[in-house]
């Protein structure tokens, strides 16, 4: 049995210029799932979040969002010019105003209640991220959209960070999309992989994903993951259009 | 006192209150730059409304709003850096203005009242528009607040949560087009970015929440009008820069008292 779709990109290309950034994506995005979107800088991770978001028009292809769909969004950093003065709760209360209870609770829920009156120019990275997050559950989302979510955190506050993301997926049951450079950090909690250079490399189960060739060419074993990225392999070339000559697929049920 | 006192008072003191918020946004979004370049282009909508003999204000805002759209568009194509291209836009405007006004034959525009304003330009007419247009524009800020300050904050968040980030973008700009119009007989089209950034920038410093910084920057701009309008009476000084130097006497005292007062203690 499969969950409803949220969203289904079909054909997705993006041009900027001259220049492919994405090609012939086809994904759906399910209910009650945590898809994890990894590969290496430049891959165009971002760029299929505001596709997928509806920020950026595709050159070609189809978006498709279920009707009403509510997306909690955490864009990769967020940058407030410090000429604002903003606070934490002024933060959270925008565009709509909230309840105090509401806001509590979504501070509640990130772990972070003690920040309610505290300037968002003096927060940690750590600590910014938690605000985010609580800000995108102040919509009640069906679908959580996390953009490297511990950029900028340090290593004790990422394995937090993965673990409240975890929990809130448990207690609110929505859908996450996340965008990671590490793996082996997310692999407990996710349900399915996307591997994305471009075109999408391989997709499926994380355990299919980590056996598959093409996965470790991309990440090596799973104990180098994070240095494996700056030493990118692919088993199939591409040829001057960019288009894959040779390769194979760990799962075709995303492949174009 | 002199009428033609009143009514510069009342009319600068009107547009100071509107400039506060709007000067808010300006150094936020660090529209300062985008702020000169709609300001100058000011002198070019007074040329085009006398040649096809428009109402003067409305000439200004509509040449502001057209050039802000312009603006707009070729940001998005990505032609040219920002910068560069503000620049190109901000003195052509000007340029373009300057040589449409000499070509003028038949009419005499006082160019010095123009660009650095003048204390006898406000007409009881005048004051009306700037009443009239200035409480339109309090109004909509009021109510477009918050859905301006989440476009601000981030485009793509605001964008997400449901709001229509090209239209607030177009309000905001066309608001600024408002008060250039507004501020530009009194203190002169070079110098009205000022009255929107000074205040504000000023405002930051006494500030808890966007809504305490907006309501400053008002008090402050307004204060800068009473001031400059008093120093441009006694000293027969250009009213513009009077108001610039008002403006400017109270930044520093804003950003230096605080120091002042730790070292006192």
């Amino acid at each position: 049995m499969t969950n409803p779709d949220l969203i289904r990109l079909s054909d997705v290309s993006l041009n900027f210029g001259s220049q492919s950034v994405l090609q012939n994506i086809n994904l759906h995005l399910h209910s009650d799932c945590i898809t994890t979107l990894i590969g290496p800088n430049g891959a165009g991770k971002s760029s299929l979040v505001k596709v997928l978001l509806r920020l950026t028009k595709p050159s070609n292809g189809n978006v498709w969002h279920q009707k009403g769909l509510r997306i909690g969004y955490m864009p990769q950093k967020l940058h407030i010019d410090s000429t604002m003065p903003l606070s934490v709760e002024r933060f959270l209360n925008l565009p709509i105003k909230h309840t105090d209870r509401v806001i509590d609770e979504s501070l509640d829920a990130v772990g972070a209640r003690h920040l309610r009156r505290a300037s968002f120019h003096e927060l940690s990275g750590g600590e910014a991220q938690r605000v985010l997050l609580a800000r995108a559950l102040l919509r009640d989302p069906q679908l959580l959209v996390l953009d490297e979510p511990v950029q900028g955190v340090d290593v004790n506050g990422q394995t937090e960070l993965y673990r409240l993301i975890s929990e809130i997926r448990k207690q609110r049951k929505c859908s996450i999309l996340m965008v990671s450079h590490d793996l082996h950090l997310v692999m407990a909690s996710t349900d399915h992989v996307i591997c994305l250079n471009q075109h999408i490399c391989c997709s499926g189960h994380p355990e299919l994903v980590t056996s598959h060739p093409e996965y470790l060419g991309l990440f090596g074993p799973a104990q180098a993951a994070s240095l494996a990225l700056y030493n990118h392999q692919h088993n199939h070339q591409h040829d001057l259009h960019g288009d894959v000559v040779e390769g194979q697929e760990c799962c075709g049920d995303h492949h174009g | 006192m002199a009428d033609f006192l009143i009514y510069a008072l009342v009319a600068g003191v009107c547009v100071a209150v509107v400039a506060g918020p709007l000067g808010a946004f300006v150094v936020w979004r660090r529209m300062a730059y985008f702020g000169d370049t709609l300001a100058h282009s000011a002198l070019l909508g007074v040329a085009l409304g006398i040649i096809f003999d428009l109402n003067l204000n409305i000439a200004v805002v509509l040449c502001c709003v057209l050039i802000s759209i312009a603006l707009l568009a070729m940001q998005r194509r990505k032609w040219i850096a920002t910068d560069t291209l503000l620049g190109i836009m901000a003195h052509s405007s000007l340029s373009l203005g300057l040589v449409s006004v000499a070509l003028l034959d038949n009419v005499r525009i006082d160019l010095q009242a123009y660009l650095f304003g003048d204390l006898l330009a406000i007409s009881p007419n005048d004051l009306v528009w700037i009443l009239v247009g200035s409480a339109a524009v309090l109004i909509i800020l009021t109510r477009l607040w918050h859905p301006l300050l989440a476009i601000t904050i981030n485009e793509d968040l605001a964008q997400v949560e449901g709001i229509n980030v090209g239209r607030y973008k177009l309000a905001l700009m066309l608001l600024i087009a408002m008060v250039i119009a507004g501020a530009m007989k009194l203190v002169g089209v070079l110098l009205i970015t000022s009255l929107l950034i000074m205040p504000a920038a000023a405002a930051r410093r006494l500030s808890q929440t966007p809504e305490q910084m907006a309501v400053f920057a008002s008090l402050i701009g307004a204060t800068a009008v009473i001031g400059g309008v008093a120093l441009s009476w006694n000293l027969d000084t250009p009213v513009g820069p009077s108001v610039v130097v008002a403006a400017l006497i109270l930044f520093i005292l804003i950003f230096v008292s605080p120091s002042l007062i730790r070292q006192g203690r």
